[in-house]
């Protein structure tokens, strides 16, 4: 494997972990308000509190590894992206702030105010939406390079029939993604009152998530018939994620297995996003940046990798430790420890 | 002077690092004083500094969350504010950056663990190691995100050819000559300037008449921290004196008003300065600053004359320097004055004006912090990158700064008065003695 390509897979990686542990929180978030809207909040929302009050800051992480990784491996991406998207990056940044401090404002703070309950839980879908974008910008088509400077077709954005396929999907993925983790949660809790509550919200968001999905391939074809038909090629892929959601709906429908029907969903995800990644490639951003043209100087290139599998060392015993005080550990999920 | 994307730019870069570091302050600084108070706790089994390292991790946890966002905020706006400047650099300083988020991964993921494991383990030594990552993690994120400024500062370890750059050492870069001074530097200032913002809460409870022993053990063990701090952070702060005069001699002279290279150079505190430069109303004190540079008073200083007047920093720097030097010292004096009336035992520590400064002590060294920083950023203009990339150059061409300006001073400005509410309310609603009796109930203190 070139380094180049291992670069990508490890961002790719990365990006992947965020959009499975974020979507657990944004969803969380908007089940929370809703929670507390239809009166059922003394049902769901300790078990959802106890699974994020240790784990929110370790989310926000996995997104700054994202970029950071992102602009290191491809410098190149700083200059194109940051350019571009100074206004629709700065009012996801804005979104992601208020989210992240009016969470711990909320949960360590005055708890029960629902204005924080609010916005957290707004936020917790208007983010989602906000960062999809980036991935609309990198299909190519919304940049355009006049002479010496970069401009932002945010209209045609704004238009495009693709970008608003992407955004449902995010949308419907958070809230499919978050209600399989937390009912799967609920479970482990043997709270079968929560968890009654929860599987009703994950398997109502099941199907849309395969419409939306649907729709993004069909738009795609109108809007990057090279995307497209790479995407084609690797049919398998997405034949895969499709055979682990059917598996992990139809657990969640039989109450059975709930942990299994969680890990198929993760699959569900992690053979789409990376079929639809694989398809992207060799483009970061179609046309300007290629994997190998955006790529660092070898030197730095590997001195990444190597601090890359460095810290993975650190990370992933810590990692484990915090799910098993947390996550693994049954008194604490049921709360008989705080 | 006309606000175009340059000039945002550098607005919304200040307003947004001015922010942040409040909180990265406070982030990499008061973790130390809770390990200190925990161990302490252990140690002497007194539960009075248990609650102490409870109660501050707890407020602490609201600080960490402005902190993250403010700091995932700057991380992103380096590359939506400076995309020419991130496409150029990012090959040599991505390592150090790629760091940082490590470290602040594992500082993230053991702080979760530390806030909810207090009465999970038989031994209190296993919840105390807890801290030892977290303060590693903090201090770490400060040392590689410190480098990367010092880089910007002093920068080395790659060669620059047409706007393509070559020949990278990372290792090298990273090392930098500005590194050993700025970081030192940096991580004393936050340790003291957290004690002494701890020290300020608690003279501010003691001087509206709560007298408990807790209180009192509160002040001494921030006291005596921040004395070791500030004396460490006036060592730092010596030795970077030193560096500059050696490395960056434009930003020191810029700040002494040293117009002329000359051997026995001196040192000016205070004054003003007119549009000839032309200064009055200041202090001299004869051959200092060649000290201050050199460590003797003969050493040779170089002034403003040897740079061209593009490349001279504003001279308005001098007063943040003075400013940053004077809290400094002030600190010193009041902490040691405090310490020797706690000794002596024939004065009182705990009275009224002593109490007043050190409710001052807190603010004043997050300003010192912040004139600290404006003194170190400013004084490096009109570079971006010395010496090779000026600051124009590296701003983004986009129209919508302002727009984006607006936004942000909002956001930080709701945040940073909630932030201040909830802190308020979080402690006012549950005073120290009565949390003691509910989770001490066999201690027989106060």
């Amino acid at each position: 494997m070139s380094v180049e390509l291992l670069g990508i897979t490890v961002l790719w990686v990365f990006l992947y972990g965020y959009l499975i542990v974020a979507s657990i929180d944004f969803g969380a978030g908007f089940f929370a308000y809703y929670g507390k809207v239809t009166k059922k909040d003394h049902v769901i929302n300790h078990i959802i509190s106890r699974y994020l009050s240790p784990v929110w800051e370790v989310t926000n992480v996995f997104f700054v590894f994202f970029f950071v990784g992102l602009i290191g491996f491809f410098p190149d991406s700083a200059y194109y992206y940051g350019t571009a998207l100074l206004l629709p990056g700065s009012i996801s940044l804005i979104l992601l702030a208020i989210r992240g401090s009016f969470y711990a404002f909320g949960n360590y703070g005055s708890k029960d105010s629902s204005v924080f309950l609010f916005l957290y839980g707004a936020t917790g879908l208007l983010i989602p939406a906000s960062l999809s974008t980036a991935l609309t910008i990198s299909e190519g088509g919304f940049i355009k390079e006049q002479g010496e400077r970069l401009v932002f077709l945010a209209k045609d954005l704004l238009i495009s029939p693709y970008s608003w396929s992407v955004v449902l999907l995010a949308i419907v993925s958070v809230l499919f993604i978050s209600a399989s983790f937390l009912t799967y949660y609920a479970s482990r809790a043997k709270d079968l009152e929560a968890m009654e509550v929860l599987r009703k919200f994950a398997l109502f968001w099941s199907l849309p998530t395969i419409l939306a999905s649907l729709l993004v391939f069909a738009s795609l074809r109108a809007h990057n018939m090279r995307h497209f038909t790479n995407a084609l090629e690797i049919w398998w892929m997405f034949g895969l994620s499709f055979v682990c959601f059917i598996g992990a709906t139809l657990l969640i429908y039989l109450r059975r297995n709930m942990g299994t029907a969680f890990i198929l969903v993760m699959l569900q995800y992690f053979f789409a996003f990376f079929g639809y990644g694989a398809s992207h490639l060799p483009y970061v951003l179609d046309p300007y940046i290629t994997i190998y043209s955006g790529y660092t100087n070898e030197t730095m290139g590997i001195a990444l990798v190597v601090v890359f599998i460095a810290g993975l060392f650190l990370l992933i015993p810590s990692l484990y430790l915090l799910m098993r005080l947390f996550l693994f550990d049954a008194d604490y999920v049921k709360g008989n420890r705080k | 002077m006309e606000l175009d994307s340059v000039i945002l730019s550098r607005m919304l870069t200040s307003m947004t690092l001015g922010f942040h570091i409040i909180f990265a302050t406070i982030g990499v600084g008061v973790p130390v004083i809770i390990s200190i108070a925990e161990f302490i706790g252990i140690k002497k089994k007194d539960p009075h500094y248990f609650l102490l390292a409870r109660r501050w991790a707890r407020g602490f946890t609201i600080t960490v969350a402005v902190g993250v966002v403010t700091g995932t905020c700057i991380g992103l706006q380096l590359s939506l504010l400076w995309p020419s400047f991130m496409q150029v650099a990012g090959h040599v300083i991505s390592l150090p950056l790629f760091m940082e988020t490590f470290a602040f991964f594992f500082e993230a993921i053991f702080l979760g663990i530390y806030l909810y494991t207090w009465d999970r383990f038989k031994n209190p030594l296993h919840h105390w190691l807890l801290t030892i990552p977290i303060v590693i993690g903090s201090s770490a994120s400060a040392f590689f995100i410190t480098t990367v400024n010092a880089f910007m500062n002093t920068p080395q370890g790659f060669e620059l050819e047409n706007g393509v750059i070559t020949k990278i050492e990372p290792l090298k870069a990273m090392f930098n000559p500005a590194t050993p001074t700025k970081v030192f530097h940096v991580l004393t200032s936050s340790y003291m300037t957290s004690a002494f913002i701890l020290a300020s809460i608690t003279a501010l409870l003691i001087l509206k008449g709560r007298k408990s022993v807790y209180l009192q053990k509160a002040l001494h063990l921030t006291m005596v921290t921040g004395l070791i701090f500030a004396l460490g952070t006036a060592v730092a702060g010596d030795l970077s004196a030193k560096f500059l005069a050696d490395k960056q001699p434009e930003k020191l002279a810029a700040a002494e008003w040293h117009f002329e290279t000359e051997k026995g150079a001196d040192l000016i505190l205070f004054g003003t300065i007119n549009e000839n430069n032309e200064i009055s109303n200041e202090i001299r004190i004869p051959k200092a600053l060649s000290f201050l540079a050199g460590g003797s008073f003969d050493t040779e200083v170089i002034g403003l004359d040897e740079f061209p007047e593009d490349e001279i920093p504003p001279l308005w720097i001098h007063y943040m320097f003075d400013l940053m030097v004077m809290i400094g010292v002030f600190t010193i004096i009041l902490s040691g004055i405090f310490l020797l009336f706690s000794k002596l035992k024939t004065r009182n520590p705990f009275n009224k004006p002593l109490l007043s400064f050190i409710i001052a002590s807190g603010p004043l060294s997050m300003l010192a912090i912040e004139f600290g920083w404006i003194y170190a950023e400013v004084g490096r203009q009109p570079w971006i990158l010395r010496g090779y990339m000026k600051v124009a150059e590296g701003a983004t061409k986009a129209d919508d700064v302002g727009i984006t300006f607006l936004m942000f001073l909002i956001l930080y400005l709701v945040l940073g008065i909630i932030c201040t509410i909830v802190l308020m309310r979080m402690f006012r609603n549950n005073p120290a003695e009565k949390e003691l009796k509910n989770r001490f109930p066999n201690s027989r203190a106060f």
